[in-house]
């Protein structure tokens, strides 16, 4: 009927019992509410991937509107993504695609305890990340020159009749939602980035403590993924068909 | 703890892969390929999501509720698309207006 | 010669004083109370509008306030009493305050995040409260494009903006209630032996964390539309107003039962302990609890069944929404053969649990007409519906809620609550609550609309009888916030097993220690086994 066998039960019960006492001197790697190291890392590790489904939820409600409108209005998008730079969008996707490899291997060197190593990684994510947003940041300003932002009076996107120019907007609105939303979890990450190489030069880190560094990385692979399709949905509707 | 550490060799090759992943799926978007355009774009970029989680993200060396996790997220945006998308794609079915 | 002073234990409320202690604390059960304070604010607020609400409706053409204020105040009534009363409420303050003990932790897994939480809950109601003050808003609680986007000239942002808050609040607290079920078990307590309360917010908070990031994204896309003019669901620009009911309901469909799973999960402990008999079925029960949590994901469209959703999708819907009602029923069913046999104690707790299967019963059963399209063209958008969901909220989940708050009082203040007062007002709020919404079920089939004010006149008597109800409603309400608090200072003391119930928390003092326990508990017994427990002095009913 028990789970447990009675030697066994006297023993988890020392062992706990000593936790419990032990738990009041906390510690980083073991807080008063974890009875092991490894269970509060088990326990973070869950909690940030938890937090990445309600990301995944998040963004999936404009996937959702992207999907109704990209299916009512099929051409109509494909016209308004090929305004925009794909081989720029390519590039910017590389950049993200180098910061997530710079992010794993600072990893890496949290697993390895290899202080200066961290830190160099980290700023070269934050590096790459900074490049994104920098990239961003002119495409945006090209669209606005293009007098491609929706809600505005001087909207207007070349090749499409006057009864289209509205359903030209809804594909800029979800363009600037979408990217705009991940651009700002990029923010996020950067300031997450600033304050992960801060820590690691006061040297926090070390082979037996990298959780922050590992939970944040996740989040920052999470946010490259997003990047993965939102820019062949985005960039790449129907380039097929010239513009 | 994962005791995996990963060789940076594997690491690599894995952002080759992401890399040329890139490449291909604006070379494919060119091509004229129809309604398998989207398909293609789609299948490439999973791939490239399952790269960077499994890889990047560790997930292949995860515990079995970590994958749970993942796959209960991913089965609800699809519960959210594909419902949604039972509305929007029978509009018009049964010939009677709004209906 | 002076008497010795007595030396009072210390526990989680004594342990520190002053308001710092309180507000920087880390401890789940602190956390516990502040919400309790927070969401029976809200619930003030929430009441009093509907006390306006009711007063309006006693004439048939109003009077007391005009169209536009009327629909301020359903509104507003909406937004406090769903977002920041009911969806922290049972899993925010009993949740938070028992989880961890239930299972034998010190804590939840991310105390900080936790008082986080309630900061969250905190500053959102504060913006919503600022736009219910500085002037209201008068959209629906339902924030329905395009009027919400576009028309409306009220304070929608502030309100939205609130509520998009208060919604990180709730995803966090789901987070850290999977990661504390998962990770932090005692030794031996496997997940059959789990409480069944604990299945039901484990259940809760699945919900919380894949439901809520939805509503989130559809109020930021609403404030990007009013505030930037990025029509999403504009129909000028060839948008499509049903895309955001899909989006808003896809969450707050789901959020009904955020607001009901931990009610049944506070019926099962109250059924159970006034028994004195293991609840029937238990895998049963714990499995519905999951099980309601999925399939009531897959029924937001019967909201939308007169809205312009295409007629396949309204047919796909109505089926999948029968099938929901199965998990429900079977919790319903095991709790009555529960009873069976059972040496049935009348304390104040078990009257409530007994309010909440009768009235259940009746606001889900109504539910299975409204999931009827036939029937739904007709009702839907009169007071039909709206007694449904208040018997489903009201009459179920405040009497769990109330029910919960008896049953666990001696634990969390280390009183006792005036039982023959406690009797008096759960039969004062059974009363009024019946008086209240029954009426509403007749005004809603024979045609009155809800969110009118106005009305014909043969709808008077009824509607008279509800506000009516809703006075002794809210005076059987009143009792308990006053009887309550004279407990804290005349409560007899409670001993650490009032009720003679089984579980980690009855085996702890009350009030509990700061760290829950003394020693940290291995269990060896299953749940709800009473061979184990002999209950202490306290008689009741």
């Amino acid at each position: 009927m028990a789970d447990l066998t009675s030697h066994e039960a006297q023993a988890s019960s020392h062992e706990a019992h000593a936790a419990v006492h032990e738990a009041h001197a906390e510690t980083l790697d073991l807080r008063e509410q974890f009875n092991t190291a490894e269970q509060q890392k088990d326990a973070s590790t869950l909690g940030m991937w938890l937090f990445l489904i309600t990301e995944i939820m998040f963004f999936g409600g404009m996937f959702a509107c992207y999907t109704v409108y990209r299916r009512t209005f099929p051409e109509v998008f494909a016209v308004a993504s090929s305004s925009l730079n794909a081989v720029l969008g390519a590039i910017n996707t590389g950049v993200l695609l180098l910061s997530s490899f710079t992010m794993v291997m600072a990893v890496r060197a949290g697993q390895l305890g290899q202080r200066n190593m961290i830190i160099l990684l980290l700023i070269l994510t934050l590096f790459f990340g900074g490049v994104f947003l920098g990239v961003k940041a002119i495409e945006w300003k090209e669209k606005f020159d293009e007098h491609h932002i929706p809600g505005q009076a001087a909207f207007h996107l070349e090749g499409l009749p006057p009864d289209q120019q509205g359903h030209a907007q809804l594909f800029f609105s979800l363009y600037f939602a979408m990217t705009g939303l991940h651009a700002l979890h990029m923010v996020i990450g950067v300031g997450i980035l600033s304050f992960l190489i801060w820590q690691a030069k006061k040297g926090t880190y070390s082979a037996t403590y990298f959780t922050p560094v590992d939970v944040a990385g996740l989040y920052w692979h999470f946010v490259d993924v997003i990047w993965i399709f939102l820019f062949p949905l985005l960039y790449l509707i129907d380039r097929h068909l010239g513009k | 703890m994962t005791g995996h550490i990963d060789s940076i060799k594997t690491y690599l090759a894995v952002l080759l892969a992401l890399l040329s992943l890139t490449g291909l799926t604006t070379w494919v978007a060119y091509q004229p390929l129809g309604a398998f355009s989207v398909v293609a774009a789609l299948g490439i970029a999973t791939v490239k999501m399952l790269l960077v989680s499994l890889f990047f993200m560790h997930l292949r060396h995860s515990n079995q509720l970590t994958k749970l996790v993942v796959l209960g997220g991913l089965m609800w945006l699809g519960i959210l698309l594909v419902l949604t998308l039972s509305d929007f794609a029978t509009r018009g079915w049964t010939g009677v207006p709004g209906k | 010669m002076i008497t010795a002073a007595v030396h009072e234990r210390e526990h989680y409320l004594n342990a520190s004083y002053g308001i710092k202690s309180w507000l920087l604390t880390k401890d789940h059960k602190r956390i516990a109370l502040l919400y309790l304070a927070t969401i029976t604010l809200f619930f003030f607020l929430g009441g009093s509008f509907a006390t306006l609400i009711r007063i309006e409706l006693l004439t048939p053409t109003g009077g007391l306030v005009s169209s536009e204020t009327y629909n301020k105040l359903f509104t507003m009534h909406g937004v406090a009493m769903i977002f920041f009363f009911l969806i922290p409420s049972i899993p925010a303050t009993l949740g938070n305050f028992f989880l961890p003990i239930m299972i034998g932790a010190r804590d939840l897994a991310f105390p900080k995040l936790n008082l986080l939480s309630w900061y969250l809950l905190v500053i959102g109601g504060l913006f919503s409260l600022f736009a219910m003050l500085a002037g209201g808003v008068d959209t629906g609680w339902t924030f329905y494009t395009p009027y919400s986007t576009t028309y409306s000239n009220s304070y929608v942002i502030a309100t939205a903006l609130g509520i998009f808050i208060a919604g990180f609040s709730s995803i966090l607290t789901g987070l850290n209630f999977i990661v504390t079920v998962h990770r932090m078990r005692a030794p031996g307590m496997t997940w059959f032996r789990l409480p069944l309360f604990v299945w039901a917010n484990y259940a809760t908070s699945l919900i919380q964390v894949l439901g809520t990031p939805v509503i989130a994204v559809t109020i930021l896309l609403l404030f990007c539309e009013r505030v930037f003019h990025i029509g999403i669901f504009d129909p000028a620009l060839g948008g499509d107003p049903v895309l955001f009911q899909h989006l808003f309901w896809f969450y707050s469909h789901p959020a009904v039962y955020i607001m009901v799973l931990p009610a049944m999960g506070v019926i099962s402990e109250l059924i159970s302990v006034y028994s004195r008999k293991p609840v029937f079925g238990y895998k049963f029960i714990a499995f519905s609890s999951v099980a309601i949590a999925v399939l009531g994901f897959l029924v937001w469209g019967h909201h939308l069944f007169v809205s312009g959703q295409s007629l396949y999708a309204g047919l796909v819907f109505s089926f999948l929404s029968y099938f929901v009602a199965i998990p429900s029923s079977i919790k319903v069913f095991n709790w009555t053969a529960t009873l069976y046999k059972g040496s049935i104690s009348y304390a104040t707790p078990m009257l409530y649990a007994f309010g909440f299967i009768g009235l259940f019963t009746i606001g889900g059963l109504t539910g299975l007409f409204v999931a009827a399209l036939g029937i739904d063209v007709h009702v839907t958008d009169t007071y039909f519906v709206v007694a449904h969901f208040h018997y489903i909220m009201v009459g179920g989940t405040i009497m769990a809620y109330l029910g919960g708050m008896h049953y666990y009082w001696p634990k969390m203040t280390g009183r006792m609550y005036p039982e023959a007062w406690a009797k008096l007002s759960a039969l004062v709020i059974f009363l009024g609550f019946n008086l209240t919404f029954f009426p509403q079920f007749l005004l809603g089939y024979l045609g009155m609309p809800r969110r009118y004010h106005v009305y014909p006149d043969e709808f008077q008597v009824l509607h008279v009888l509800s506000t009516a109800g809703a006075s002794v409603l809210a005076v059987g309400y009143l009792m308990p916030m006053i009887y309550f608090v004279w407990s804290l200072r005349f409560g007899q003391m409670a001993p650490a097993n009032p009720w003679g119930a089984t579980g980690l928390e009855w085996k702890t003092a009350s009030p509990p220690p700061v760290h829950n326990f003394d020693e940290a508990p291995i269990v060896t017994h299953e749940a709800y086994d009473y061979s184990t427990v002999i209950p202490e002095v306290i008689e009741v009913g």
